[in-house]
């Protein structure tokens, strides 16, 4: 049992430092749907759910375990959608010549 | 290959997907196809699952899960398809809490499953952890759903004693968690439940409104944190994975968002920031000076005669679903040969780049999109600043006043234009509750009223004229 907390504990430490360097560059135009979509990934409580759903015993484990799976399921399609949608908005426009709206002052 | 290490590569996969994915959000080119494919790993662990053997046996209770999940999904598509954008920031909030209840609720029912055999205590902690945060997400992420609703008050909420009863509270959970780690009582972990519920309310009810999104990144990544404690009790590498991601990317992303409003985060999460509301209301002050108001026609003779107008859109803009009649004057004012670009604050609207969001959806050119530096350079020319709906981001009081809250934010220098103008509903303050000096300035016009029923209006006389 010891070994496998060990190994746990590795996964998690190695995972904090992939985690904060991913994010590291994101211009904050993105900040957003970059929560939504982790919002969405932490959705995969959904796994767990049904892992206690699917050994529950008794009926306490029954019922709590049928509403963690409502829960995560609901955390994991609304999470996933609402990031597509916000994200929907930032498809590729196709390129007006008059990109230098900003460049220089009118002469 | 047995069927179980079949199982763990696929779920493998998934845990691989979710950390492409992330970077992928990253960039606004691989934003979206990051997020399906974070979505098609979800689907291939859920569908996984369903083969998974537990305790030596196939699942039990297939079609109660079954049930769940088309439950999740009868309800989550249509409210995530088609609630307005402007509630976007309260969907994220409200996803983000049942998926922390989610995970107290596994952390708990694990714990009954497992009890006969007597757990370790490190087993006992695990769940304690995942009960404490999933909780603490849970309830907080309610509280800010009902701020950002406005189903009750987006200024902080106060009371005398309120440390005193939230150190009682902790402290009544501290002694809590020390019970369950002693006697693995699993009545105590019901009452740590409980008081978790509270301490997140207790802890959302003084943040105001305006600092809500900051909040709602980091319940995000408690949440992740709340999974990542379900998965060292379920023995799941992948939930650990994915909940440490989350956990770790969401804390720096919160303190990202909080330098983009110039504030440390424990300023933004223990000042009660905005409490003091100081504006008075009125159109005239004690002082005697007052603000001067035009009508819609009034300035659309001003923005005729610029020769550079630059928007600057808040909030307000997004409430009044103003965004489409905004870019047909930009669009109008262009054909006449006048320069327009949009002005966008890191934090405009109500979460960052929300506004962007906003504007794209109004297919606002990419382009015409300038971020708040860029904005304070072209401002210097500028003849005519729009305030649409904005009003604490284009505060003086952030860069003049050391007594005020917002002292030190990042601001949009309005000011710097030949003439300012606020559509405004009305003399109410800005979502932090505080003054703006801007709006008494003489070089300064005024126009009440709906930001989309006054810009149709200016549409219409620019037209005429």
């Amino acid at each position: 049992m010891g070994n496998a907390l060990l190994q746990y504990a590795t996964v998690f430490m190695l995972t904090i430092f992939v985690g904060i360097e991913i994010i590291a560059k994101v211009p904050s135009i993105l900040h957003t749907p970059l929560m939504s979509g982790s919002n969405a990934i932490h959705g995969v409580i959904l796994v767990g759910s049904m892992t206690i759903l699917g050994a529950a015993t008794t009926n306490a484990e029954e019922i709590l375990g049928f509403l963690a799976v409502i829960l995560a399921a609901l955390n994991v399609v609304g999470g996933f959608v609402v990031t597509d949608r916000m994200l929907e908005m930032f498809k590729p426009k196709a390129k007006t010549p008059k990109a230098g709206a900003t460049s220089e002052v009118a002469k | 290959m047995s069927r179980g290490t079949l199982i763990d590569l696929l779920y493998l996969f998934s845990a691989t997907t979710f950390v492409l994915a992330l970077k992928g959000l990253g960039s606004p080119k691989r934003a979206r196809h990051g997020n399906m494919l974070a979505a098609f790993g979800m689907l291939v662990a859920i569908v996984a699952t369903f083969f998974r053997p537990v305790d030596g046996h196939a699942m039990y209770h297939v079609p109660l899960m079954i049930l769940g999940i088309v439950i999740g999904l009868v309800v989550a598509v249509p409210v995530a398809r088609f609630v307005k954008m402007t509630a976007m920031p309260q969907l994220v909030a409200i996803f983000n809490g049942v998926g922390g209840g989610a995970a107290a609720l596994v952390s708990i029912t694990e714990f009954m499953h497992i009890k006969s055999t007597h757990p370790a205590t490190y087993v006992a902690l695990e769940v304690l952890l995942g009960v404490l945060i999933g909780t603490f997400s849970f309830a907080g992420s309610a509280v800010s759903f009902a701020k950002l609703q406005e189903l009750m008050t987006g200024r902080p909420v106060t009371y005398p004693g309120q440390q005193f009863i939230n150190g009682i509270v902790g402290l009544a959970s501290l002694v809590t968690i020390v019970w369950v780690l002693v006697s693995a009582s699993q009545t105590m972990i019901w009452v740590l439940l409980g008081l978790a519920a509270v301490l997140g309310v207790l802890f959302v009810l003084p943040i105001g409104g305006a600092d809500v999104p900051v909040l709602i990144s980091l319940l995000n990544a408690f949440t992740g944190v709340a999974v990542a404690a379900s998965g060292f009790t379920l023995g799941s590498n992948l939930l650990i994975v994915a909940g440490t991601l989350v956990g770790a990317s969401g804390l720096l992303l919160t303190r990202l968002m909080s330098k983009a409003m110039g504030r440390s985060l424990g300023n933004i999460l223990f000042s009660a920031f905005g409490a003091n509301v100081t504006a008075s209301g009125a159109t005239e002050r004690a002082d005697g000076r007052s603000v001067r108001s035009g009508s819609p026609e009034d300035i659309a003779i001003m923005l005729g005669f610029a020769s550079r107008v630059v928007f600057i859109p808040g909030y307000g803009l997004a409430v009044s679903q103003g965004q489409h009649v905004l870019r047909e004057l930009a669009d109008l004012l262009e054909s006449k040969g006048i320069e327009v670009f949009y002005g966008i604050h890191p934090v405009a609207g109500r979460m960052p780049g929300h506004m962007n969001v906003l504007l794209a959806e109004a297919n606002v050119p990419y382009e015409q999109l300038v971020e708040m530096d860029e904005a304070n350079s072209e401002l210097q020319t500028a003849d005519v600043a729009l305030v649409v709906g904005a009003n604490d981001t284009v505060n003086p009081a952030a860069v003049d006043d050391k007594t005020s809250p917002i002292y030190g934010m990042p601001i949009i220098h309005a000011d710097l234009a030949e003439n300012v103008v606020f559509l405004k509903r009305s003399m109410r303050p800005g979502f932090a509750g505080i003054e703006n000096e801007l709006l008494y300035n003489p070089k300064t016009t005024l126009v009440f009223g709906d930001a989309k029923d006054t810009l149709t209006k200016m549409v219409a006389a620019v037209k005429a004229s």
